[in-house]
């Protein structure tokens, strides 16, 4: 790892003939930490992205590696490793000589190769052509390239899509692993859930837009609580809650309470000598709040 | 840092890690040789006198037939270096490998330039590769006819040179058209259409009004012949008398680079999603 930067998106605009794929979209990402680019399809991650890797010009504003735009950088595959979305690789090519083109146009040692074939987990089927791969052969090979400068910032774009389970829990500690190091860390995603247990923090967008820019804790802020509360007999628990205050909704599974803690649902139910089939803490949960804030008028 | 070098390296990594030059080149070799050792048996044949409805011995003429012959590497052997050239621009295109290519060397220019240079070496070897097929063949069976070769002569060799300049320059051609017009499909239409097609009726036409074989000297085959100095094209259809051999080399070399420069700022600079 040579060199740690900033990314830092000023103001970019995208626009493709009509469609305003991305409009005056700025943020940051902080080195030494995973942050989950967030925001449901088409809400233009990939462009972002793109504009910031010099693929796609922007049509206003500019994105840059600590004020250095890509194409100016000294050595970009050893500063910044990339994996875009749909990674894109001539299927009559082996894994191994698709890195080694690579590795020769960026003056990579060629050790590099053999070493992100096997963190990646794919040293067995490196001297296959890639035309034969599956979509989780295809991740990981689109991570090795990313991996194989040795790069102080990472940009992935979906690299959880199409990998199995174990490949899963293996990319995320593998992220937390990178940032620890103290490398950027971006990886672009359209579920919060599949990010969750990786990011410390989130940059979401929604039709091209920032909606929210923080902590992942700083989500769960806006997050409201509620207690599913049941009893064999429904109405006496309903008197009883009335009684003691609650606002109770009647839903299928039982009664909401909104805006308290389960124990003092309990203490009522129980001072009012009503038994509970149920008693359940309810969060309306990031997945929600995050659907909320993209969801906006749509 | 200098980005060049590192950037040409690639690109020979590129050719040969995948099958489709060796494909090409075999192609290659075995239709020149085919079509060399066919027309030399025939010419040779006809002029020894086994030729059926040929009787008197010595009717065919063989002087200067076997640089004709050689030449096959090219006059029809072209086709081959251009398709390398232009797969070697496309290819990215439809199998999206521009993104990573570009994320290597973000300079575009810099991509296309070592592209070029790669692709003229390429295109001189698929010269010497057709120059053997069409020696080999050819040559092989004109001396079995008994038929001079030639191959003793200074003149031939410097055709042999010239040869696999024009060869190399074809590869040039086609990195600009595959820079231009992006579709694989579409390019090898193009190029079979004009020069198969187009290209010889115009020669042929111009061949009978001198202004129009004016401007046909400019045409890429015709200048590939003039740059040759022999070609089985020279036979029905007076193109290019008039210009020196480095003349042709630089009307083809000059087209390879118009197209070329034309791609860079069209195409080759566009969004990449
Ligand atoms: N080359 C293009 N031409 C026209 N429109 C485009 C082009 N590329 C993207 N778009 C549009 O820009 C918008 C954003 O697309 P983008 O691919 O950036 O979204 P995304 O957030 O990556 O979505 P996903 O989660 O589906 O990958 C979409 O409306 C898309 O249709
Ligand atoms: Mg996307």
């Amino acid at each position: 790892m040579t060199d740690v930067r900033t990314i830092e998106v000023e103001a970019v605009t995208k626009r493709f003939g009509a469609v305003a794929a991305v409009n005056s979209l700025s943020f940051q990402v902080a080195p030494g930490r995973v942050t989950g680019f967030l925001g449901p399809n088409g809400a233009g991650k990939t462009t972002t992205l793109r504009m910031l890797l010099g693929l796609v010009r922007p049509t206003e504003g500019r994105a840059t590696f600590g004020g250095v735009a890509y194409a100016d950088l000294d050595s970009p595959l050893r500063t910044v490793g990339a994996a875009l979305e749909a990674a894109s690789f001539h299927p009559g090519r082996s894994a191994r000589n698709h890195l080694a083109i690579l590795a020769t146009a960026s003056r990579i040692p060629r050790a590099r190769i053999d070493a992100t074939l096997d963190l990646v987990g794919l040293s067995e089927f490196a001297d296959r052509r890639v035309g034969g791969y599956s979509l989780g052969m295809r991740q990981r090979l689109g991570l090795a390239s990313a991996l194989l400068g040795d790069p102080g910032v990472l940009v992935l774009d979906e690299p959880i899509n199409g990998l199995d389970p174990e490949g899963i829990k293996w990319i995320r500690s593998l992220l937390r692993a990178l940032a620890g190091e103290g490398r950027t860390v971006l990886v672009s995603s359209h579920l919060l859930s599949e990010v969750q247990q990786s990011v410390d923090d989130v940059i979401i967008i929604a039709r091209g837009e920032l909606v929210h820019e923080g902590t992942l804790s700083s989500l769960s802020a806006g997050d409201s609580l509620s207690v599913l509360v049941d009893a064999p007999d429904r109405a006496a628990l309903a008197a009883a809650l009335s009684a003691a205050g609650f606002t109770v909704t009647a839903a299928r599974a039982g009664l909401v309470v909104v805006g308290v803690e389960a124990e003092e649902v309990g203490r009522a139910a129980f001072a009012a000598g009503v038994p509970l089939s149920t008693l359940h803490r309810q969060s309306s949960g990031l997945e929600e709040t995050f659907l909320h804030l993209v969801g906006g008028d749509r | 840092m200098n980005t060049f070098l590192p950037a040409v390296r690639s690109e020979v990594a590129k050719i040969t890690s995948t099958r489709m030059w060796w494909i090409l080149a075999l192609v290659l070799f075995v239709y020149v040789l085919a079509m060399a050792g066919g027309l030399a048996a025939l010419l040779g044949a006809g002029s020894d006198g086994s030729l059926p409805g040929v009787t008197t011995t010595g009717s065919v003429p063989t002087a200067g037939i076997a640089p004709l012959i050689y030449s096959f590497a090219s006059s029809i052997g072209y086709v081959f270096p251009v398709l390398l050239g232009a797969l070697a621009v496309t290819g990215e295109v439809r199998h999206q490998t521009l993104t990573p290519t570009f994320l290597a060397t973000p300079r575009r220019g810099v991509v296309l330039l070592a592209k070029l240079l790669v692709l003229l070496a390429f295109g001189a070897l698929f010269g010497v590769i057709g120059l053997v097929a069409s020696v080999g063949g050819g040559g092989g069976v004109l001396a079995a006819f008994g038929i001079e070769t030639e191959l003793g002569s200074s003149d031939t060799w410097a055709m042999f040179a010239r040869l696999i300049l024009a060869m190399a320059l074809w590869a040039a051609v086609g990195i600009g058209l595959g820079s231009i017009v992006t579709n694989q499909v579409a390019v090898i239409v193009i190029v079979i259409a004009f020069t198969q097609f187009v290209e010889p009726v115009l020669r042929s036409v111009g061949a009978l009004a001198d202004w129009i074989g004016d401007i046909v000297q400019f045409l890429p085959g015709a200048a590939s012949d003039t740059l040759v100095g022999t070609s089985i094209f020279g036979l029905v259809s007076t193109g290019a008398d008039g210009l020196e051999w480095w003349a042709g080399a630089l009307i083809l070399g000059g087209i390879a680079a118009v197209l070329t420069a034309l791609g860079a700022l069209t195409t080759w600079r566009r969004d990449v999603t």
